[in-house]
């Protein structure tokens, strides 16, 4: 194959004042990092609140969590995006509607939908991590809570959360990486991410090797840095005299 | 004190508890005790409400436990729990292990809560190890810990789910001294337990149970001279044996 390697694409001006290709790769990243970012939060405290749903004594709250997670992990995330997004605006009330579609711009709107579309996406997932962090404790922690007279709300926040999360977060860290990954399906809405801005870069120099070389490296590198931030971050909770917690 | 009135309970189709009526007055240490799966702990985990029960009636210092009605987490406060598998907090360092419900649940300032619980720590001997880990110390230091852990609420009694049956046999004696401390001061004791050295150094009365039901509850002295029911016979020469 004769290809002509053209690595100084990116800094050829964009036309678009003293701009280059580069600096699309710049916000493409900012805009992925800032959607997967806000959509975390809102996994992480929807999930934990279902998780700890799916655990408590009582039949009917725990099927509510249950059925939110099986209907959030048995619908392809690309379709959940695109039912977000073309679908649920329009059954939405006039004003909010009227406001999505027109009073924000395009961006905006599909930033919202995006973050919102992948957070609760997610939650399901971040909801069944909780569940098995908190039942991998033995049921002595409980019951050692509650004949403290702790209330409930008091055991979970102050003993099998904190010792469930540190189990979890092996997993979690996956979780947080798949959701900076899944972020590129906004690239199919208009959101001009990392992979949308790779795209645009391929259509606008045909440079694609170089464009998805970087495109590519950029996700790898930034994954690789939140990887070993959440490895520090697991020595850091780390407790003295225990290699892993629960389980007797 | 506490006192259990025909409770039976089921697991589903099982009954674990048929008709068990005892009582525990005020000052007094009495000894549970039995072959495996008899029950015992399931009773005295209906004493807290840690368990349900559905028939019966249990009341702590004149509450009913069993009354839906019943603030549950206010009596639990009042009463002291030491289990098996101690069940300290492990990500919590043993000073926060015996802070936590005083200051989550009585509501008691972080300093005081702090003092008190060094104060019970320094009673069971083991100060010096206030700032450390549940998971670095011995199971003999864990179990003396939760004793004070418990002991720091100021509990009007205090239960013991088989205290010892998880120490390796050097560390027992460490706990069982503590809890023998606790009984001459006069504290309410009900004890699960197969220490019968502890029961005839310091129970007021024993209970023997079998298959869910209350065989035998007779004073120290007669039940180790001559048990009445030929279970607890088997039993007592089973376990004395040695």
């Amino acid at each position: 194959m004769h290809y002509h390697w053209d690595w100084g694409v990116f800094f050829k001006p964009t036309g678009v004042g003293s701009e280059i290709y580069l600096n699309w790769f710049v916000s493409g990243l900012m805009m992925t990092l800032g959607v997967a970012l806000s959509a975390w939060v809102i996994a992480l405290i929807l999930g934990t609140v279902l998780g700890v749903m799916r655990t408590v004594p009582g039949k009917i709250v725990s099927r509510i969590a249950g059925a939110y997670v099986d209907l959030f992990r048995n619908v392809p995330l690309l379709v959940q995006l695109f039912v977000w997004y073309y679908v649920i605006p329009d059954w939405l009330p006039d004003n909010l509607s009227n406001w999505l579609k027109q009073d924000i711009s395009p961006v905006t709107n599909a930033f919202i939908t995006v973050t919102v579309c992948l957070g609760l996406f997610t939650a399901a997932r971040v909801c069944e991590q909780v569940r098995t962090g908190i039942q991998a404790l033995p049921k002595g922690q409980t019951n050692a809570a509650l004949a403290l007279g702790l209330a409930l709300p008091q055991v979970y926040r102050q003993v099998l959360l904190p010792q469930a999360f540190r189990i979890i977060i092996p997993p979690l860290t996956s979780e947080f990486l798949n959701i900076i990954k899944n972020s590129s399906v906004a690239s199919l809405v208009a959101l001009p991410e990392l992979l949308a801005q790779t795209k645009q870069l391929v259509d606008f120099t045909a440079n694609q090797f170089e464009a998805y070389t970087l495109g590519t490296l950029i996700y790898f590198v930034v994954n690789m840095l939140l990887m070993f931030f959440m490895r520090w971050v697991e020595k850091r909770l780390r407790v003295p005299g225990l290699i892993a917690l629960g389980g007797k | 004190m506490i006192s259990i009135k025909n409770v039976s309970k089921w697991y589903g189709d099982f009954q674990v508890l048929t008709d068990c009526s005892t009582e525990v007055q005020k000052g007094e240490v009495v000894v549970v005790c039995g072959p495996s799966g008899s029950g015992k702990s399931t009773l005295i985990k209906c004493v807290n409400g840690l368990e349900s029960f559905q028939q019966g009636t249990i009341t702590v210092d004149g509450i009913s436990v069993g009354d839906p009605k019943t603030n549950l987490p206010k009596l639990r406060s009042r009463v002291g729990m030491v289990f098996q598998h101690f069940e300290l907090f492990p990500h919590l360092t043993i000073t926060e292990n015996l802070a936590l419900a005083q200051t989550k649940v009585l509501g008691r300032n972080k300093d005081a809560a702090i003092e008190k619980g060094l104060k019970l720590l320094d009673r069971v001997g083991l100060k010096a190890h206030a700032h450390k880990h549940p998971g670095q110390l011995s199971g003999g230091q864990q179990q003396r810990v939760a004793i004070a852990r418990a002991l720091a609420m100021d509990p009007i009694a205090m239960l013991f789910d088989e205290p010892t049956s998880a120490l390796d046999p050097e560390m027992i004696n460490e706990v069982l001294d503590v809890m023998v401390e606790l009984a001459k001061e006069g504290m309410t004791m009900m004890c699960v337990t197969h220490e019968m050295g502890f029961a005839r150094k310091v129970a007021n009365r024993v209970i023997f149970m079998d298959r869910g039901q209350i065989i035998e509850d007779a004073n120290k002295d007669e039940f180790f001279g001559s048990p009445r029911s030929e279970r607890a016979q088997a039993f007592l020469s089973k376990i004395l044996a040695h």
